[in-house]
């Protein structure tokens, strides 16, 4: 563990603190199902009570619930400002402000393609173009790189001094972290221009002969002038895209960018978070937070409560014969039996979640011996849809309590 | 949902990190266990499966890892390259390395292509009989019905072309309810269980597959009854505290109250898993069986809880 985390170490600063000192972006990210989206929300609206920020959250899928506790249920693309009426209605007084936003998809791709299109023209003519809508609609890697740009776009006109993003679902969480070198490379491609050369002199050459009579056979002229004219309208915005599709991959690494990894300590995602870590300093990336989420009480490792429980477990009937021996009114009117049932029970259920948290506590060492975790977050009982929970989660994460 | 294994194509696809891979592997399994040619692809082509099996990973070409057990791994280019190689009597391998570049081009540009030559090589399998059964440990919520509407789409988008006659024997497989079904995996938690009532829904709106089965994975034991809970609430009041804790087998009242409160803890999460469960089977219960599969406190994954996975399945299954 490293100094700065160490209570004792008397410069210590929290997460909070050493992130608001000179980040003004948050990349959420992380494996499916660990509470991503949860977590960026949390920390987005801990930090606009706790100081004078204006906070936007970026969020791409929340649940019902706690998008309408955001105020950002079906509103799209369009910021909108969490009213600070609901914080007092939570207790707590907002000294900055909560803004949030979905990630719509296509939206962001059509404003994409209005801002770099020569022409109107060319703008409605990739608009009907049949592969753009395919693409803005169900290519998957797109929401990836989407999700940059937006990122990109709303950072560009500070209009915020903080930004939490939420990253999309990927097949690999890894994934959007190339997506912006993946897009530049896509057009800046040789492959690209060989492919709508002989369209635009509608002669084909010998070099691609082969390629086209495959292609026709398999996928028909039609769909190939299709796919011919997506690139050739593409290609008018070719110098503006690549530098945009850069521009958004400098902003990744840039030094006012931090990363929170966001994980819960089962094996699959444990690994998964691992290895993006790893990755993270691979490409010199900024990793601020490292947030573990569905911790298990540190009570299921007591010695003692073990002990207490492996009785209850091993010898329930003693113990509920003593116990109603030593409770003249009784229990709840209940036979001796049916108590002894509830302690084995009692027992039982102690030990199978000691073991889970003992794996819990495994995966955590090994975790904290790579990279430092910055905060543990408890499993809690019921899902967090108010602002009320998001606050009690944002106060583990930004006061980096690790247990 | 005892005709689940008759089917000869089943999709599992649930939300990320609810235990999809685990299982598919489970039902591959269990399959393979009652005499049947099984085969598990995986489309995501991570390991995962292999991994789950405790094997060595396939490729694209099936490797047998149990007896009836087949594992491989989607791979789109080799699919190509056999499509082109069995249907279009294409130039060889070698010659078609260029091709297959510029395609990998198109395939970026164009969705569906790359989703018709996974679907395609499934469904392939099925109507050569290779297998009795082909379990798909397929992509996540957000990216099946693009995988499964792919030849839909493609009909949309190539008017002509050997793809475009090419799909209507896919649609035929997989639009058969007896033959091809969608299993969803989800998890007694509220995002999993709203992706999989939408997942259900863009199902019927967007393709023509039916859903065949709900798995809802790692679902806690209920601790006690409402008599025993009862009882478990009494115990928390403070003369019971003391009284647990005074003799043999005692301990501190702080440790009686740690043991008490992680029991309090183990009900409160599975009472919010169970409302989750409930909105899952007040909105599909319905519509297709429900498959309880317990929670497994003594190992997460690997080949054993696939094995425990298969055991609870093969119980649910009988009912």
């Amino acid at each position: 563990m490293s100094a700065s985390s160490s209570p004792r170490a008397g410069a210590a600063r929290s997460p909070l603190e050493r992130l608001l000192g000179s980040r003004e972006v948050v990349i959420a990210c992380g494996p499916g199902g660990v509470g991503k989206t949860t977590t960026a929300a949390a920390i987005a609206a801990t930090v606009s009570v706790r100081t004078a920020a204006k906070v936007l959250v970026l969020t791409v899928d929340p649940a019902r619930r706690l998008a309408d506790a955001l105020g950002v249920a079906g509103i799209g693309n369009t910021a909108s400002q969490v009213p600070s009426a609901a914080f007092s209605a939570a207790g707590v007084r907002q000294k900055g402000e909560l803004w949030a936003a979905m990630l719509d998809t296509k939206q962001s791709w059509d404003a994409l393609v209005s801002r770099h299109a020569p022409d109107a023209t060319t703008a409605a003519q990739i608009f009907a173009n049949p592969i753009y809508q395919n693409i803005t609609g169900r290519f998957a890697q797109s929401h990836e790189y989407i999700a940059m740009e937006r990122l990109y776009e709303i950072h560009a006109e500070g209009t915020y001094d903080l930004v939490v993003v939420d990253t999309p679902p990927t097949r690999d969480a890894l994934d959007f972290l190339d997506a912006p070198g993946r897009m530049a490379d896509f057009f800046a491609s040789g492959l690209l221009r060989w492919l709508v050369a002989p369209a635009r002199s509608r002669l084909v050459g010998l070099a691609s002969r082969p390629f086209y009579q495959v292609v026709d056979r398999i996928l028909g002229t039609q769909f190939l002038g299709d796919v011919t004219e997506f690139f050739l309208l593409f290609q008018s915005m070719y110098d503006g895209f690549v530098s945009r599709a850069q521009a958004v991959g400098s902003l990744l690494g840039d030094a006012r960018t931090t990363f929170m990894l966001v994980t819960t300590l089962e094996t699959v995602p444990a690994v998964e978070a691992t290895r993006f870590a790893a990755a993270l300093a691979d490409r010199r990336l900024h990793l601020g937070l490292l947030v573990v989420n569905k911790v298990l009480p540190a009570s299921l490792a007591d010695p003692e409560a073990v002990a207490v429980a492996e009785a209850l477990q091993g010898e329930p009937a003693a113990r509920a014969r003593a116990l109603l021996a030593a409770l003249p009114g009784g229990l709840a009117g209940s036979s001796e039996e049916m108590v002894a049932r509830v302690l084995a029970e009692i027992g039982r259920s102690f030990a199978s979640f000691g073991l889970v948290a003992s794996r819990q506590r495994e995966l955590l060492a090994e975790m904290s011996a790579a990279h430092e975790v910055t905060a543990t977050v408890p499993h809690l009982a019921s899902d967090v849809v108010d602002l009320r929970g998001l606050l009690a989660i944002g106060r583990h994460v930004l006061e980096g309590s690790v247990d | 949902m005892s005709g689940l294994l008759d089917r000869r194509l089943l999709f599992v696809t649930g939300k990320g990190g609810v235990g999809k891979t685990t299982v598919a592997a489970a039902l591959g399994m269990l399959g393979a266990s009652r005499g049947k040619q099984v085969l598990v692809c995986e489309v995501e082509p991570k390991g995962d499966v292999a991994a789950a099996y405790e094997c060595a990973p396939a490729g694209f070409v099936p490797r047998q890892v149990a007896p009836g057990l087949h594992v491989m791994e989607m791979d789109t280019e080799a699919s190509l390259r056999e499509y082109l190689r069995l249907n279009l009597r294409l130039p060889t391998v070698g010659r078609i390395g260029p091709v297959a570049r510029a395609f990998d081009f198109v395939a970026n540009a164009a969705p569906g292509v790359r989703e018709i030559l996974t679907v395609g090589k499934l469904c392939y399998e099925v109507r050569e009989g290779h297998y009795d059964l082909v379990v798909v440990d397929a992509a996540a919520t957000g990216h099946i019905v693009g995988q499964l509407a792919a030849p839909v789409g493609i009909n949309e988008l190539v008017k002509v072309g050997a793809v475009r006659s090419q799909t209507r024997w896919m649609l035929d497989i997989l639009e058969d309810a007896r033959s091809t079904g969608v299993c969803i995996v989800t998890t007694p938690e509220e995002m999993p269980v709203n992706e999989a009532i939408d997942l259900a829904g863009r199902l019927e709106g967007e393709t023509g597959v039916h859903l065949a089965a709900l798995v809802a994975n790692r679902v806690l034991p209920e601790l006690f009854s409402r008599g025993e809970e009862e009882v478990f609430d009494a115990l928390g009041e403070p003369e019971a505290v003391a009284a647990l804790g005074a003799g043999p087998g005692g301990g501190s009242e702080a440790a009686v109250a740690e043991v008490l409160g992680a029991a309090a803890l183990a009900v409160r999460i599975r009472r919010t898993g169970a409302g989750h469960l409930e909105r899952l089977h007040a909105a599909l219960g319905a519509s297709c069986p429900l498959a309880y599969v317990p929670y497994l406190f003594t190992r997460a994954d690997g080949a054993r809880a696939v094995r425990q996975v298969a055991d609870a399945l093969a119980e649910e299954l009988a009912e």
